[in-house]
């Protein structure tokens, strides 16, 4: 019954979804689906919270290696999500001066915005940033021309990082009339617009193709490790 | 040298990265770019579209992506302004409200005589993936009841007739990741027909490539892509001139130029480190 039911489910809804796609008639009945989905994902995030808490609490009991770092996730969780639920330091607004709970969450000035600007977006922003400094020091370290594949791959790389460039356009000016394709940034956007353009269409057919097949396994039945083992 | 070659401390590179990055910055580099056909055909579909149509803003990033995103996002809202564009702002992420309040914030600051529920609105953000997508393409009220401070969509003018996003005359999104550019297309661009352009992360970009230019009118790819464009509003809009923060891409071209030229010399010398070690024996 706890395998059954779920399967049913998923079935049921993913050819509903088809048809809908397929027949205008059925068009209804697979926005319906896609309400009753939208509501679950809005329900998820409940779900996300408490598996949250759970791993990070079991974490913690158990003094496995780096609870600490699993205390700061719990302590940043509970912190955002409180703040954000009881509105503090959100102001009234004109639309409804008395009533302070009337306001956005988000609020200019409220905690949640306050923790939004001031610690989420630098952390996020200096997580992103940091990466060019790995580039730059793995560039140094891996990027080796050991063998024809290798050399390739740092000849394109070397094209395009010029071609992204002022640099690239540069050259044009300088190569002589009927030579401009050499310059970096027409070779750039020939190597994007044909060979990138020519790999990356193989690789997303055949992804759909993978996909479609996994999906109508998912939806007959055959393919059940979606529903877990079926142990707890 | 080469022994020090060999066991360079990777700080060096650090710091090598951090002046190629500071000192364009600190001396305000700037370059003419070229727009490239790609980067043209982006700023044709909303230039040539009629004054006052309907645009559809699908900011999909976070603040991770906001450095390679934000002055591509800041330079659609500006053009779709300048061009009296109705704009419907939606973010499918999470974390993509503030990122949608500061283009609001830049209408209200550089464009005072536009009015909140006539020529722009914020619809918030909406949970469920591509779902609200295959929503609101055929039922908007479906998915999006009212704006991102409640107000109702039938008692806002430019969204009280307005019944899917069918009757968009475009959709720009802006992405950095799941869900974004490609959710847009397959759900909403190709079903539907509806004239779509993109603006991604530089390592979005080949992914979303063979998407040009049947399903997608265009795509920015990363800084240089949102330079280029910003290059296209500047020359088109010379009243943007004057303003500096019109030229945030641009402004980010020099720190790129002296990063890249840095990484290739560093490939180089580690390339010339590895034969002459080669060569020794040493490797």
């Amino acid at each position: 019954m706890k395998r059954t039911v779920p399967m049913i489910i998923a079935a049921t809804t993913g050819f509903v979804l088809i048809m809908s796609h397929f027949i205008p008639l059925s068009e209804e009945w697979g926005s319906k689906a896609m309400q009753w989905f939208n509501v679950l994902a809005a329900i998820a995030f409940v779900l996300g919270g408490s598996n949250l808490m759970r791993m990070n609490l079991q974490k913690i009991s158990d003094r496995r290696p780096g609870w600490g770092y699993a205390a700061v996730t719990l302590i940043a969780f509970l912190v955002t999500l409180s703040v954000g639920l009881l509105k503090v330091g959100v102001q009234p607004t004109s639309s409804f001066p008395t009533n302070a709970w009337a306001a956005p969450y988000n609020q200019e000035g409220s905690s949640l915005w306050w923790l939004y600007e001031y610690l989420y977006k630098p952390l996020a922003s200096t997580m992103f940033a940091l990466l060019a400094f790995f580039i730059a020091s793995a560039a140094f370290r891996a990027f080796r021309a050991k063998n024809p594949e290798a050399i390739a791959l740092l000849s394109t790389a070397f094209i395009v990082l010029m071609g992204r460039t002022y640099v690239g356009g540069l050259m044009r000016d300088i190569l002589p009339r009927g030579m401009e394709w050499l310059s970096f940034d027409s070779m750039t956007n020939y190597i994007m617009g044909v060979f990138n353009l020519a790999g990356m269409r193989a690789i997303t057919i055949g992804i759909a193709l993978g996909v479609a097949s996994t999906s109508l396994k998912v939806l007959l039945g055959v393919d059940r490790s979606y529903l877990g083992s079926g142990d707890d | 040298m080469y022994q020090f070659l060999k066991t360079l401390d990777r700080r060096w590179i650090f710091l090598l990265i951090l002046l190629a990055v500071a000192i364009p910055i600190y001396w305000g580099w700037q370059f003419p770019e070229r727009p490239s056909p790609m980067v043209r055909s982006v700023f044709e579909a909303i230039e040539n579209l009629p004054d006052g149509s309907h645009v559809w803003m699908a900011y999909d990033y976070d603040p991770g992506a906001q450095g390679e995103l934000h002055p591509m996002a800041f330079a659609f809202t500006r053009q779709c302004a300048l061009k009296h564009h109705k704009m419907y702002f939606m973010t499918l992420w999470p974390q993509g409200p503030p990122m949608i309040q500061e283009n609001i914030d830049l209408l209200k600051r550089e464009f005072p005589d536009l009015t909140y529920g006539e020529d722009y609105v914020n619809l918030g953000y909406r949970p469920g993936y591509e779902g609200p997508i295959k929503l609101a393409v055929t039922d908007l009220r479906s998915t999006i009841a009212a704006d991102v401070d409640g107000t109702s969509l039938d008692d806002m003018p430019m969204t009280a007739d307005v019944k899917n996003i069918q009757e968009m005359d475009l959709i720009i999104n802006t992405s950095a990741g799941y869900p974004g550019t490609k959710e847009w297309v397959l759900y909403a661009s190709t079903p539907y027909n509806i004239p779509t352009v993109a603006g991604c992360t530089g390592v979005q970009s080949p992914y979303l490539y063979p998407y040009v230019p049947r399903q997608l009118n265009g795509l920015l790819g990363a800084i240089k892509g949102a330079a280029e464009y910003e290059f296209l509003l500047l020359e088109a809009y010379p009243e943007l001139r004057e303003n500096p923060n019109a030229r945030e891409a641009l402004r980010r071209m020099g720190p790129q130029l002296l990063a890249h030229l840095v990484i290739i010399a560093l490939i180089i010398v580690g390339n010339i480190v590895y034969f002459v070690g080669r060569s020794r024996g040493d490797m």
